[in-house]
């Protein structure tokens, strides 16, 4: 057990540290540098060199990547261009806000998403599942902003429910927060719901077509418990692994949905830090939501590693 | 329970009969055997008794009826309380129908508590005692465990467990022994029996396998193409059937006791579909008149409890194959040089993993797969290799065709040229005096290709034919398999299995080897198609004079097609020589063993069970490989030296420390 | 143009199929089409690829060309579909609002479907510890957000939406490499391959002439749905100010522009909107159908 944690830790400790120096790679690849995309046309003179002296951008880019990839280890991002402060100061609060909309969606969204997936692979075929199957397939097509532009047509602009974009200072707390977030919320846990939703339902119709959930209602068990005893927990199984991928991928939605409702997050910080060309924020910001797709999916893989039998006992094999 | 008596007919999309008016009652403490080839309705027939129909089906007419209640009138509770309560299903894969998340004791104890009034407490000492009732070692171990922990054959025993929860009074077998090994297969049907005597269960045991159902029956139905053709007492079935198609299918079983290629049943069945105004085996009926293709049969009573549906009575039929055998198939001359040898050859797949090069550890799991294993081919010979799951019998296939080079030993083809390294560095001559036919025939051939290009490969690759020529000569190979031009642009996912093993077999003559490898060649094949697939091969054997080098895990087929035999366990030989000094006495116990359990649609022959049927992972570091399983081992000799090889009479060779004298009795 | 995009796919899929290439193309169109959703999906992308095309011809106004005294006008008799925030024609730029997306995604698609394909495919080939090098850089890229990286060079590295190509053709089919791998690992596990190989045949007959022809199927039906994630990527970088540039007319950046006006002028963004979602859902149904008419199973997977 202790053996597969370790080799799924050192496995996503891999992953970061290869992102980290694709982020840096790509930086450096760019044309010009932190500095010179910056300045702009102000790129000359004393201005340039205080500004390359700050970044040491006068050492050689080995040198410089161990000194960030150090600092990085450390939990020090450097310090922004534009902000002239410490980048952690900045991307915490941001980065707590970022999870809060997404915690709150995935609360949502999940067991939404699984509860009407099981149900419409259960009816397959049936009308409840073309509502829904279409319902999702609309939301997984459309883009998040042009979702998040009609809800806001809607309820905030005809309505008059809720607020049109989120007014929130960063460092807001849950309380004010979450009344102020109810039209974000409900867009990332549609679009969510919507992509977890088919691939449940997928899962769902394989598992009721297999030869134990046949067998269960050949000895007589009922419906419901043949759906939530045999069948649920085996079909949701390989599920969680793909949710979490969507999950991870929905995070290019979080910066769309971010920038529509003008929320606190990090997606707004790296739009605003793109516009501001700033290189390090950039990069920082990257870092975080590389660190976010990789949590994500190791939670998943441990999920799955306690809840498959087959895997446990693999395991423990391993270790007895 | 008195009365189940089914008259049933469904369809799939429209009026698309799988069964047609099919009727039978099953008494109290009966069992019936249910035979059928793929394709006859007979697993959709076992889930109707229970009221279940697959999706897509529908009934058509008709009813099962079980002690008053009708399975298709019940409600949801009868039926539920009914199924697992009163009939239960022991189903063809155990591995896939227990449900993977939940552990043995889990399953069991939920039939229990559906069909039972027992506490808890007492469910869960039931459970142990009904995994003890099905002879499983350490019960309350294995009642912890999860399915997938299992061997196939401790898997299909929790089946019968969970069934026998519910204390039923019918049980219905869904081939509950197909894909299991020839003595664990005997095991579970012994099993079976006992249960149903001494608690007084009725059985429908429904398989393709004759030889199972005459163990268990009482009573036989025979289905053909959803329609049942014959039902009756076993013994009468198995001894004097009437219906043609009966009496074909039994000659077409390759049989022990001679050693000749077993009668070909022409054609194949049927389509389902359509109406039917004709009796459904007439095209393929050697003895068929004008009244059978001018109208349908009916199932005539012919004796107490006997029916048969031809519109002829046994005695106004010409003999079509009668059962009267020749005792052996004709020999081809003394076997002129020697082909291929094999000499010493050890195989292992095992690698050095990463871990144990950095801890400088010795591979535990470095073991020899095959190990020590000679053998010559002659030209023009077919050798028998026989064995169980896991004895590396298609792994020296591999070894030869240059797949997984041996790790030790010599192969060489005609004396002289070495084949111990890998397919991509063998010239392309030598490649093609070997050929291989697949065991199975879906993934054999390219689905994207037609059956004219999967021919012309090889003339293309080896004669350098163009396209015209390739697609002509295409066409003879076809006819040599019987099969005609036509196919020549069908895809493979238009033929049958038994077409598309032809196709596969024209394939590899297309080549003009002095060598095929048949690995398990017939084995997904129905009986009928089996039959007409062997004689083909020994045909071909005729015409080319090919040698064969024939893999299978059923003797009967190797003892009805080969000269000379090989008996692998665990990668070793326990046994060589001609077929008939093999299968006859004196034996290796494994030999002794296998052939004690073979089943024969014979109902006089009584399978005997001597050894455990355990799977064996690995074979031992050292001494005999069968020391573990041998009912006989004499003594610490055989855990600490390999068997010596005995040499008897013609090349017979038996590799043991008991002596002839001994294994004869 | 209706031609190419009702048989295309299935034509490029098919070419390496030898003699009788074509033979599938028309069961499998005619599956298709039997579906309603197969139908609509076709119906769809076949209206929008044709827009692209005569759009240009049929638009009634210059897409850029502004007008002060008809801003924000109602949808009229002349302007169809009203006017926008500096007086231009909504339908001419709607209908020609697709055109830049629609090109550099179906040209992105098509080179990460190629490549991704061909790496995967000879991954899962190769095997071994390249194969398990290459994987796990595959699963590393994976955990990098491709949208960002979007934005990171198209606005540090300049060149304009043309430069987004190589870009996104890059991530998309690093997710193609894995499809491809997969399906050759599962095609080289068959007899028939294992039958080729024992033959002697040249590696490049199995793979060209036995492998490919099982796997085109996967790759295509893969390429679609690659085609329409694009879509979606590329209309929310536009609408992130990052894709296309003012004026060109783009679905993503009108309504982007479309929204500070959102309570007065609705129309603005109403239509592109509608344009662009359902040509969305018209790739997806037409992919759905496609997979369908060719058994590949790809319900059961990821995105990204």
């Amino acid at each position: 057990m202790l053996k597969i944690l370790v080799r799924r830790l050192v496995s996503a400790l891999f992953t970061l540290a290869f992102v980290a120096v694709v982020v840096f790679a790509v930086a450096e690849a760019l044309p010009g540098d932190a500095c010179t995309a910056y300045l702009g046309r102000l790129a000359q003179g004393e201005r340039l060199d205080n500004c390359r002296a700050s970044l040491d951008l006068d050492q050689p880019a080995a040198k410089r990547f161990v000194h960030w990839a150090r600092d990085l280890a450390q939990g020090d991002l450097g310090n922004s261009l534009k902000r002239k402060k410490p980048i952690e100061e900045i991307v915490g609060p941001r980065f707590r806000n970022t999870v809060i909309l997404g915690t709150v969606a995935a609360l949502i969204g999940i067991p939404l998403a699984i509860v009407l997936g099981v149900f419409a692979g259960v009816y397959r075929d049936k009308i409840p599942d073309f509502v829904i199957s279409g319902v999702s397939l609309l939301a997984m097509t459309i883009p998040e902003f042009v979702i998040a532009t009609l809800l806001i047509f809607v309820f905030a602009i005809s309505f008059q429910w809720f607020p049109a974009v989120t007014i929130l200072p960063t460092d807001a707390g849950i309380r004010e927060i979450l009344p102020n977030i109810v039209l974000p919320v409900i867009t990332l846990a549609f679009v969510m719901t919507a992509h977890i939703l088919r691939i449940t339902r997928a899962s769902v119709i394989d598992a009721m077509h297999s030869e134990y959930v046949k067998m269960a209602t050949l000895k007589g068990v009922p419906f419901r418990r043949v759906v939530f005893r045999h069948m649920l927990p085996s079909a949701l199984l390989p599920t969680i692994n793909i949710v979490a991928l969507t999950i991870a991928w929905l995070l290019s939605g979080v910066v769309v949905i971010e920038k529509v409702f003008n929320y606190p997050g990090l997606g707004t910080l790296i739009i605003q830090s793109i516009f501001d060309r700033d290189l390090p924020l950039v990069q920082a910001i990257a870092l975080m939501f590389a660190l976010i797709y990789i949590a994500v999916n190791l939670i998943a893989d441990l999920l799955v590693i306690l809840l498959n039998p087959k895997l446990r006992s693999q395991v423990s094999g391993e270790g007895g | 329970m008195e009365n189940l008596s089914a008259g049933v007919v469904m369809p799939g999309c429209g009026p698309l009969p799988i069964l047609r008016n099919v009727s039978f009652r099953v008494l109290p403490g009966e069992t019936l055997g249910l035979v059928g080839e793929s394709g006859s309705g007979k697993s959709t027939l076992a889930l109707t008794m229970m009221g279940y129909l697959s999706e897509g089906l529908v009934k058509l007419g008709g009813d099962v009826h079980f002690g008053g209640h009708s399975m298709f009138e019940a409600g949801t509770g009868t039926l539920q309380a009914l199924r697992g309560g009163e009939i239960c299903l022991i189903p063809q894969n155990a591995g896939q129908s227990l449900t993977p998340t939940m552990t043995i004791g889990q399953q069991i104890d939920e039939a229990l508590m559906l069909h039972t009034d027992l506490s808890p407490r007492e469910r869960k000492r039931q459970v142990v005692e009904l995994l003890e009732q099905v002879r499983m070692p350490e019960p309350a171990v294995i009642a912890r465990r999860h399915p997938h922990a299992l061997s196939g054959g401790q898997q299909q025993r929790c089946a019968v467990a969970m069934a026998l929860a519910g204390r039923p009074r019918v049980l219905l077998l869904d081939e509950p022994t197909t894909g299991l090994d020839v003595t664990t297969q005997v095991h579970i049907l012994e099993l079976l029996r006992e249960l149903a005597k001494s608690r007084q269960v009725a059985m429908v045991f429904v398989s393709h396998d004759l030889g199972a159902v005459a163990r268990v029956s009482d009573r036989i139905a025979v289905l053909y193409s959803g329609e049942l053709v014959e039902i009756g007492p076993s013994t009468r079935i198995l001894k004097s059937p009437e219906h043609p198609y009966t009496r074909g299918l039994l000659a077409s079983i390759p049989r022990m006791d001679g050693a000749r290629v077993p009668e070909v049943l022409p054609g194949y069945p049927p389509p389902l579909a359509g109406p039917r105004e004709r009796c459904a085996f007439a095209p393929r009926c050697s003895a068929a008149k004008d009244p059978c293709t001018a109208g349908r049969p009916a199932l005539d009573v012919r004796g107490e409890r006997y029916r048969v549906r031809c519109h002829f009575r046994r005695d106004e039929l010409d003999d079509p194959g009668s059962l009267v055998r020749p005792s052996t198939r004709p020999r081809n001359g003394v076997p002129a040089s020697s082909l291929l040898e094999v000499r010493n050859v050890a195989i292992t797949y095992s690698r050095k993993s990463l871990l144990s090069r950095f801890t400088g550890k010795e591979d535990r799991a470095r073991v020899l797969t095959v190990d020590d294993v000679s053998f010559t081919v002659h030209r023009g010979e077919t050798i028998g290799v026989v064995g169980e799951s896991g004895s590396g019998k298609s792994t020296i296939l591999r070894a030869i065709v240059g797949l997984q080079p041996p790790c030790r030993g010599d192969i060489r083809m005609e004396g002289s040229r070495p084949l111990d390294d890998r397919v991509d560095t063998r010239p392309l001559a030598c490649k093609k005096e070997i050929q291989l036919v697949f065991q199975n025939p879906d993934s054999s051939l390219n689905p994207r290709k037609t059956v004219a290009e999967i021919i012309s490969a090889p003339l293309e690759l080896y004669f350098g034919m163009e396209r015209g020529p390739a697609r002509e000569r295409a066409a003879q190979l076809l006819q040599s398999v019987r099969l005609t031009e036509h196919y020549l642009d069908r895809t493979p996912g238009q033929l049958s299995g038994g077409e598309k093993q032809r196709v596969g077999i024209a394939r590899a003559f297309a080549a003009e080897p002095k060598l095929a490898l048949c690995d398990e060649v017939t084995s997904a094949l129905d009986v009928s198609v089996q039959a007409a697939v062997l004689d083909l091969l020994s045909n071909l054997q005729r015409e080319m004079g090919v040698a064969y080098l024939f893999v299978s895990h059923d003797l009967a087929t190797v003892r009805s097609v080969a000269d000379r035999v090989l008996v692998l366990y665990q990668g070793r030989i326990c046994e060589t020589g001609p077929v008939e000094s093999v299968f006859a006495p004196p034996f290796h116990p494994y030999t002794g063993a296998l052939m004690r359990a073979i089943l024969e649609p014979d109902p006089d022959r009584r399978p005997r069970v001597e050894i455990k049927d355990t799977v064996e992972s690995a074979p031992p570091r050292q001494g005999c490989p069968f020391q573990r399983r041998c009912p006989h081992k004499p003594g610490k000799i055989c855990d600490r030296e390999a068997p010596p090889a005995q040499e008897l009479a013609n090349g017979h060779r038996i590799y043991c420390h008991l002596s002839p004298a001994i294994l004869h009795s | 143009m209706r031609v190419a995009t009702q048989t295309g796919p299935v034509n490029a899929g098919a070419a390496s199929a030898g003699p009788g290439r074509f033979r599938r193309v028309k069961p499998v169109m005619r599956t298709i089409l039997s579906r309603p959703s197969g139908m609509a999906g076709a119906v769809l992308v076949t209206f929008h690829l044709l827009l692209v095309i005569i759009a240009p011809v049929i638009a009634p106004y210059d897409v850029t060309q502004q007008d002060a005294d008809r801003i924000l006008e109602a949808p009229s008799m002349a302007h169809w579909m009203g006017t926008d925030s500096l007086g231009r024609d909504v339908l001419s730029r709607t209908m020609l609002g697709g055109q830049v997306s629609i090109l550099i995604t179906l040209a992105a698609s098509l080179i990460a479907a190629v490549w991704g394909g061909a790496v995967g495919v000879s991954l899962g080939l190769v095997g071994g510890r390249i194969d398990e090098v290459c994987m796990r850089l595959v699963d590393a890229f994976l955990a990098i957000p491709g949208l960002l990286f979007l934005l990171l060079i198209v606005s540090f590295a300049g060149g304009g939406v043309f430069a987004l190509i190589p870009t996104l053709s890059f991530f998309n089919g690093i997710s193609v490499v894995r499809i491809g791998r997969g399906a050759a690992q599962s095609v080289a596990a068959r007899d028939f391959i294992t039958a080729a190989r024992v033959r002697g045949h040249h590696s490049r007959f199995i793979i060209f002439r036995e492998m490919l022809p099982n796997l085109q199927d996967i790759l295509l039906v893969e390429w679609a749905m690659r085609w329409s994630w694009m879509m979606l990527a590329f209309s929310s970088l536009s609408f992130l100010g990052f894709g296309a540039s003012p004026p060109t007319p783009d679905w993503g950046l009108m309504i982007s522009d479309s929204r500070e006006f959102l309570t007065v002028a609705p129309w603005a963004g109403f239509w592109p909107a509608l344009f662009l979602s359902t040509l969305i859902i018209g790739i997806n149904l037409f992919a759905d159908a496609l997979g369908k008419a060719l058994y590949v199973d790809r319900e059961n997977r990821a995105p990204g």
